[in-house]
């Protein structure tokens, strides 16, 4: 028989979780296996002839082109003699620059990185992440899919994405064929919002590049790299062919980066024993050699296989920072659901996050994960919140920011129907109003109306078939009233004209201004230097509609109407023993003018919700003010004393209210104690009622909108005027009656 | 005119735009909307020259990425060729969809046009998938 804590563990989200024991010889384990090989190098006339333990002529395809161009071979030699603790000790101390570590990393074998970054803990790997990172801005990247691939809603899907700041958005079909669609509705809907989105659509290489080159999607990323030859046999290419590719896009101006990522492998059974960590730096060094200027990795598709044996984490940190110490923009995944806890999956996510990556996921989802047809996200649209918080509680970028509800929607709304308006000039398939109408306030795919999904394939096809192209759309868009979107399609062509997106980790602002690894060194060297959030970056960032304004706390019900209603208070006789059936005794620096206008101003209304509660109860009442304490609980038992009930409120100036009576010792006497800095009215009108209903012999009832002090919002609020109440503490004077004036 | 770099020349559209010429002879400040709308540019004018890329590549170069500079050279010899050739080049390098003389012959081709770093690779591809048989027909067959 189990605990029942035992049962209750079991039932947690993380037991539904796969894990494994390690197994090496089936290249199921994550940084080290005992037949990863062993670093060397030999160098004969400039070039390699030995790697890793392996002669040139030994050396697979993949092994010849690492050798041939991944490596710098003028340093090679010198750089493998440093013991690879020395280099990731490097990688770390904040004295070595950025540049200093790449003349090593970039010099040395795959064999040896694997080495050097086996030698770093989580936390060391994070340092090197934010310190190797290309550009110094981070960003981030967004899925924009559905199941049903309506255009409609994927373009207001994609408005909106961009609205929230991602640098790229991504989309790929439910349905193949619809990818020319899928593609103009990104490009549209994310141009609509922002210019400068670069855009993309996942697809067969092959359809993918002619979707590029027709300017349908401005980037690409979806260039598979594999670990071993037998994998990049399955994955129906080899590393000249992708290679090939990578010039292919760049003689259109077009940005590319590839993927790969620890666990494909394994999975594609082709791991050779190898660590999986091994492997994917082979794919990084791969990237490399063909001179691409980025790598999507982090486990990517397969981080369910990384994630199931110990340091599954810490090995997809390594290899998101192996693509730094190359010098290549890294898209740090993120980008895959691969855990049922909410802890776990926010644990991954931390490890890119905090220390900024060129792209923090390779694929936030911007629809709820059930529409992502990515398989979904690691974070997706009902997280966006918790995201932003994290970014507040932190003061961390993770390269999104908080939009108001009424821009989400104008940005959904224009995005859906500049959609349509190219849909209707371009002679598809109509996209209705009430399919606009439904795409602007949508969640997700539930709340469209079905298209014709034949009519809008037949219409794919032509449309691929007609040869149509980015200039077709921004002509479209012109005669359908969408001039500047159609002006943002024709500046995404302009771009690739001067090729300057082909530098490693460009992204474009909202000027069209190219932010890259060239123009945005990461420079970081240890505190205040490197990227900082600050001023309106983080005036954007931090912003929370719903956070209460502390000098305003009280304001949020009719503050104009209490303003005509104000009465002033004016100190009265010395208090004494039966002033009223209730006394509500105040603090020192409670209603003083020198607290401030605006809390004085709420104080008064406190004790006039207090007051008229317990009027309309028909007990009388009568306010005290104590000058010689500040001590909550010793004011509300002198207020007790001062009742005919026995019945005492106290208040503090920090609107914490304590109900005491006097026929109980001083701590004993306390009957309810309301920790609730300052809320609303409403609650202290409550409190005036509950304590004339305890006068009545009815049970007083916990107050179930006060909080512990720890949960509240106003904190410091409350540090300030407790401060403060104990500089208005005049031991020698004797309680003083308030009289309304 | 001396190599470009990256410290005082990128972004290229920003700090040398008056170096910036698509194939067809347009400026970069020629593409834009109204020039489209008129037909004075069409999408055949919004490419990226050789010449361009390798100015990017000199940019590279001296940013510490020979790599990235050596894949925008091939680059830029593949902007003479139109999409469907390129797709074409691509499709015979994948595994075991050429033989050897299919690869070399492409080659050859390629260097006709001007386009030998291409050719060369193209060549380089071609020993390799002799060596570790990728080329037509050896599929299945073991090391």
């Amino acid at each position: 028989m189990n605990t029942k804590r035992r049962e209750k563990l079991n039932s947690r989200p993380i037991n539904r979780d796969s894990f494994f024991e390690e197994w090496p010889e089936g290249g199921l384990v994550a940084m080290k296996s005992p037949y990863d090989p062993l670093p060397s190098v030999r160098v004969e006339n400039g070039l390699i002839v030995e790697m890793d333990g392996k002669s040139l002529e030994d050396f697979d395809s993949l092994e010849l082109f690492i050798a041939r161009y991944g490596i710098r071979t003028d340093r090679v030699t010198e750089a493998m003699k440093k013991p690879s603790r020395e280099i990731a000790h490097m990688i770390v101390d904040i004295n070595v620059s950025r540049e200093e570590v790449l003349a090593i990393t970039t010099a040395i074998t795959p064999a040896k990185m694997l080495e050097v970054v086996n030698c770093l803990n989580p936390v060391e790997m994070m340092m090197g992440q934010m310190k190797m990172r290309v550009r110094k801005t981070p960003a981030n990247q967004a899925h924009v899919t559905n199941v049903l691939d309506n255009p409609a809603l994927l373009a207001a899907d994609a408005a909106e994405a961009a609205l929230r700041g991602f640098s790229e958005i991504e989309t790929t079909c439910a349905v193949s064929r619809y990818a020319p669609f899928n593609a103009m509705a990104i490009l549209v809907g994310g141009l609509s919002a922002r210019p400068g989105v670069l855009t993309q659509c996942a697809m067969e290489e092959s359809l993918e590049v002619k979707m590029g080159m027709r300017g349908l999607t401005s980037y690409a990323e979806t260039v598979s790299l594999y670990g071993t030859e037998e994998a990049m046999d399955d994955g129906d290419d080899t590393v000249w062919s992708k290679a090939f590719l990578a010039s292919a896009y760049a003689s259109r101006g077009m940005k590319m980066r590839c993927t790969s990522g620890t666990g494909a492998e394994v999975l594609l059974g082709h791991s050779k024993n190898k660590s999986m960590l091994y492997l994917e730096i082979l794919c990084v060094f791969l990237a490399k050699a063909s001179g691409i200027q980025g790598v999507q990795n982090g486990s990517i598709s397969c981080i369910g296989i990384t994630t199931s044996v110990p340091k599954g984490f810490l090995a997809i940190a390594a290899e998101n920072l192996t693509v730094s110490l190359l010098d290549l923009e890294v898209a740090s995944g993120n980008d895959q659901t691969f855990t049922h806890s909410d802890i776990r999956r926010t644990a991954k996510l931390l490890m890119q996050m905090l220390p900024g990556t060129d792209f923090v996921t390779s694929g936030y989802s911007a629809v709820p994960n059930f529409d992502d047809v990515f398989a979904g996200s690691n974070t997706d649209c009902d997280d966006y919140d918790d995201f932003y918080i994290i970014q507040r509680d932190m003061q961390v970028d993770g390269g999104i920011e908080p939009i108001r509800e009424d821009a989400a929607i104008a940005a959904r709304n224009k995005g859906a129907r500049a959609c349509q308006a190219a849909f209707a000039e371009l002679g598809l398939p109509a996209i209705t109003d009430e399919e606009v109408e439904a795409a602007t306030y949508a969640y997700s795919n539930e709340e469209m109306p079905k298209r014709n999904m034949s009519a809008d394939l037949t219409a794919a096809h032509d449309f691929m078939a007609k040869g149509t192209t980015a200039a077709d759309i921004a002509l479209a868009l012109h005669r359908g009233g969408f001039p500047d979107v159609a002006e943002n399609i024709m500046n995404m062509m302009k771009q690739r004209v001067s090729g300057d997106c082909l530098q490693v980790s460009a992204i474009l602002d909202d000027q069209m201004g190219v932010i890259s690894g060239l123009n945005n060194r990461n420079n970081y060297q240890g505190p205040g230097t490197g990227y900082r959030l600050r001023e309106e970056r983080w005036e954007k960032l931090k912003t929370k509609d719903s956070a209460l304004v502390p000098h305003l706390i009280l304001e949020e019900t009719g503050r104009d109407q209490y303003r005509t209603m104000r009465k002033g208070l004016s100190e009265g006789e010395y208090a004494e023993p039966g002033e009223a059936d209730i006394v509500i005794g105040v603090s020192p620096a409670f209603a003083n003018k020198s607290t401030g206008d605006e809390i004085s101003k709420n104080h008064l209304r406190i004790l006039e919700e207090i007051r008229e509660a317990v009027l309309e109860e028909g007990l009388a009442v009568e306010v005290v003010k104590m000058y010689h304490t500040s001590d909550l609980t010793e004011i509300a038992s002198l207020s007790a004393r001062f009742s005919i009930s026995g019945i005492g409120i106290g208040i503090q100036s920090n609107g914490r209210i304590c109900i005491n009576n006097k026929n109980k010792e001083v701590d004993e006497g306390i009957e309810a104690f309301y920790n609730m800095p300052l809320t609303a009215y409403s609650k202290y009108r409550k409190i005036g009622k509950q304590t004339a209903d305890f006068v009545r012999g009815r049970p007083l009832e916990k107050c179930e909108e006060s909080k512990p002090a720890g949960l509240t919002n106003y904190q410091l609020q409350m540090l300030r005027l407790s401060g403060e109440e104990r500089q208005f503490i005049n031991k020698n004077k004797k309680p003083c009656r308030l009289v309304f004036e | 005119m001396s190599k470009l770099d990256y410290k005082k020349d990128y972004p290229l559209a920003e700090q040398r735009p008056e170096l910036i010429q698509t194939p067809t002879g347009k400026t970069l400040e020629e593409i834009n909307l109204e020039n489209l709308l008129l037909d004075e540019v069409r999408i055949e004018d919004c490419r990226i020259s050789q010449q361009t890329l390798e100015y990017q590549a000199q940019i590279a170069e001296s940013a510490g990425s020979p790599q990235i500079a050596m894949n925008l050279r091939r680059a830029g010899e593949l902007t003479r060729f139109d999409d469907e050739k390129i797709l074409k080049i691509y499709s015979a390098l994948r595994p075991f969809r050429s033989t050897k003389e299919d690869l070399l012959g492409i080659a050859e081709e390629l260097e006709r046009e001007g386009a030998v770093l291409n050719g060369a690779y193209v060549r380089e591809a071609a020993a390799v998938y002799e060596k570790r048989k990728k080329l037509k027909g050896d599929k299945g067959s073991s090391l």
